[in-house]
């Protein structure tokens, strides 16, 4: 049987995912991912009509509260756990690199 | 000793809690390498924990309902200073700023936290095979798996390592480990506890709940862990747990349904193996001989849960999991630009399984795929919600077993994720429907292993599932399970 994904869209797929896949992964995933969409041809197959999507178990509402000031967490707190900081603020590399 | 007799004999000053504390961790030192349930072990905090009881109680201070009592936690609840890694490498060092509300709760009665459990990387699992810091092993044959994702915490409390722990269930992380080790594990209804400080895998399908060695220990838990947080925006309002209440109330006159697509009836899901679904049904004839109506009954789309949920689970995940970028915290790989170093960091700091689901959840997302797999698995979702709700208009509760079969050996199911995934056939629908479930043991299969019967109950109907498992606990204790 022809899997049902391809190695491309693995590629693409991980690209978006902002994972760095090997030769071997790509393979495996695109293997696996097959099997388990495979699965799942089951509701694939549905004839769903015009029943509603649930995204939530319960109805969802939106929760306000007071506009009143309360403590954060401890910004030292929060900085002291990060990779890297400077003046008080994350600290990360060049997010504009070279054209590649 | 059950945590009600502990907490009992320290409000009352029979029992310190610090000899309680040193009774656990000398089990703890004495099978812990064998065993593998902590990630981390916190002796320091317990003992200040310990402590500050005993100091209460010698001042004639009120102490709170767990006091004294060791507790485990899963390594993936917010613990403040205290390393929380989700067993993954991304997270290894990480120690939150802040305490989940589940842990200021317990610690507020007085519970005594004498470690953090080992899970599946990111509770993605059903084995604990995929924590990045190795397996936990069943307590009862070290040879098996002791089930996931929540493996360490069952563990812990099968081991005697603690009398109560807490695990996550997003799948039946909570009840399949509790079935796999001989214990009593429950998913409460979504929202009946804060996820405010759980570290996120599916937000739609995620709860924390109880694990204990009987059911009047796993209700007292619940009870103090259930209620609303305003921290947490899906926490329900206006509700007051009350399942110790429900404990003695027995079953007579009860309507019971034994759904049929679970438990090996006509259409039933395949790979349910003949000892599980036998002391399933012993577990309905004591529902029955205990006074409930028991029927068998239909829900038909119970069958398109394990489908629909390995699609929104990892849709979910793949969106959760985005944050570990190795901005803010966790792990960090350099690289030139940011780009790239979220890149590296990521590939580095995740596993297999994890990497697998993003992916998958990255596919089901994406342009051209998302109406054929995530939009349709939705209106499963529906459909399964329409079905559970017509039948809980003729019935109080519904049976099945808990997972497929037994305790597994390791490495038996680890190496392609179909088979792994289906040990969450029977747990996965009260996931997607937000409905809570518990799994109580009863007797053994015919490996000698511990056998889990689930009850399931509409939303909200949390102390009625811990209602039947008392009636269950107290047949099979009376040797009707075999």
């Amino acid at each position: 049987m022809s899997e049902r994904i391809t190695r491309d869209e693995v590629i693409h797929v991980a690209r978006l995912a902002r994972l760095d896949l090997s030769d071997a992964e790509i393979d495996e995933f695109a293997h696996q991912m097959s099997d388990i969409l495979d699965h799942a041809a089951d509701i694939e197959a549905l004839d769903v009509g015009d029943i509603e999507p649930t995204s939530h178990p319960l109805p969802m509402v939106n929760v306000f509260r007071a506009d009143e000031r309360r403590p954060s967490l401890d910004r030292d707190e929060v900085l002291g756990v990060a990779p890297a900081e400077q003046d008080g603020q994350f600290r990360v590399p060049p997010i504009l690199g070279e054209e590649r | 000793m059950s945590a009600r007799s502990i907490a009992a004999d320290v409000a009352s000053g029979a029992r310190s809690a610090a000899s309680v504390l040193d009774e656990h961790l000398a089990r703890v030192r004495e099978r812990e390498e064998e065993i593998h349930a902590f990630n981390l072990v916190t002796e320091e905090k317990a003992r200040s924990q310990a402590d500050a009881v005993d100091a209460a109680v010698a001042a004639g201070d009120p102490v709170g309902p767990l006091a004294g009592v060791p507790l485990a936690l899963k390594d993936n609840m917010c613990t403040r200073g205290i390393p929380t890694t989700c067993s993954s490498k991304i997270l290894e060092g990480w120690r939150p700023p802040y305490d989940a509300t589940v842990v200021s709760r317990l610690a507020d009665a007085g519970a005594v936290f004498v470690g953090k459990t080992n899970l599946d990387e990111f509770a993605m699992g059903s084995s604990t095979e995929n924590s990045a810091f190795g397996p936990t092993r069943n307590p009862l044959d070290t040879g098996r798996v002791p089930g996931g994702s929540s493996g360490g915490s069952a563990a812990a409390v099968a081991a005697n390592f603690a009398p109560l722990a807490i695990g996550s269930d997003t799948g039946g992380s909570i009840r399949q480990p509790a079935a796999f080790c001989g214990i009593v594990g429950m998913k409460p209804t979504y929202g009946a506890v804060s996820r405010y400080g759980l570290i996120a895998f599916g937000s739609s399908l995620d709860q924390f709940g109880p694990f204990a060695t009987d059911v009047a220990d796993a209700a007292a838990l619940y009870d103090v862990i259930a209620g609303h947080d305003p921290l947490d925006s899906t926490s329900i309002t206006d509700f007051t747990p009350n399942a110790v209440d429900h404990l003695s109330r027995g079953v007579q006159g009860l309507r019971v349904g034994v759904v049929r697509e679970l438990s090996g009836g006509a259409g039933s899901v395949e790979g349910l193996s003949a000892d599980v679904l036998a002391r399933t049904n012993e577990a309905v004839e004591a529902l029955a001989a205990a006074g409930a109506i028991v029927e068998e009954v239909s829900v038909p789309s119970a069958t398109l849960g394990l489908s629909a949920y390995y699609i929104v689970a990892p849709a979910e995940a793949s969106s959760n999991l985005a944050r570990y970028d190795g901005v803010r915290y966790g792990l960090r790989v350099d690289a030139p630009t940011t780009g790239e170093m979220n890149t590296a960091t990521r590939t580095a700091g995740f596993g297999a399984e994890v990497k697998r689901r993003i992916m998958l959840g990255t596919y089901a997302l994406s342009a051209g795929y998302y109406d054929a797999f995530y939009g349709k698995a939705l209106k499963v979702r529906t459909m399964m919600l329409r079905d559970f709700a017509s039948v809980y208009e003729n019935f109080d509760v519904l049976i099945t077993p808990t997972a497929p079969t037994t305790a597994f050996p390791f490495g038996e199911r680890s190496s392609d994720p179909m088979t792994m995934y289906v040990n969450d056939v029977c747990t996965i629908p009260s996931n997607l429907t937000g409905h809570p479930g518990i799994s109580v043991p009863f007797g053994v299969g015919d490996d000698g292993l511990p056998v889990g019967v689930q009850v399931l109950a509409p939303a909200l109907a949390d102390g009625l599932t811990f209602q039947v498992a008392a009636v269950l606990e107290a047949a099979a204790n009376a040797g009707g399970a075999t």
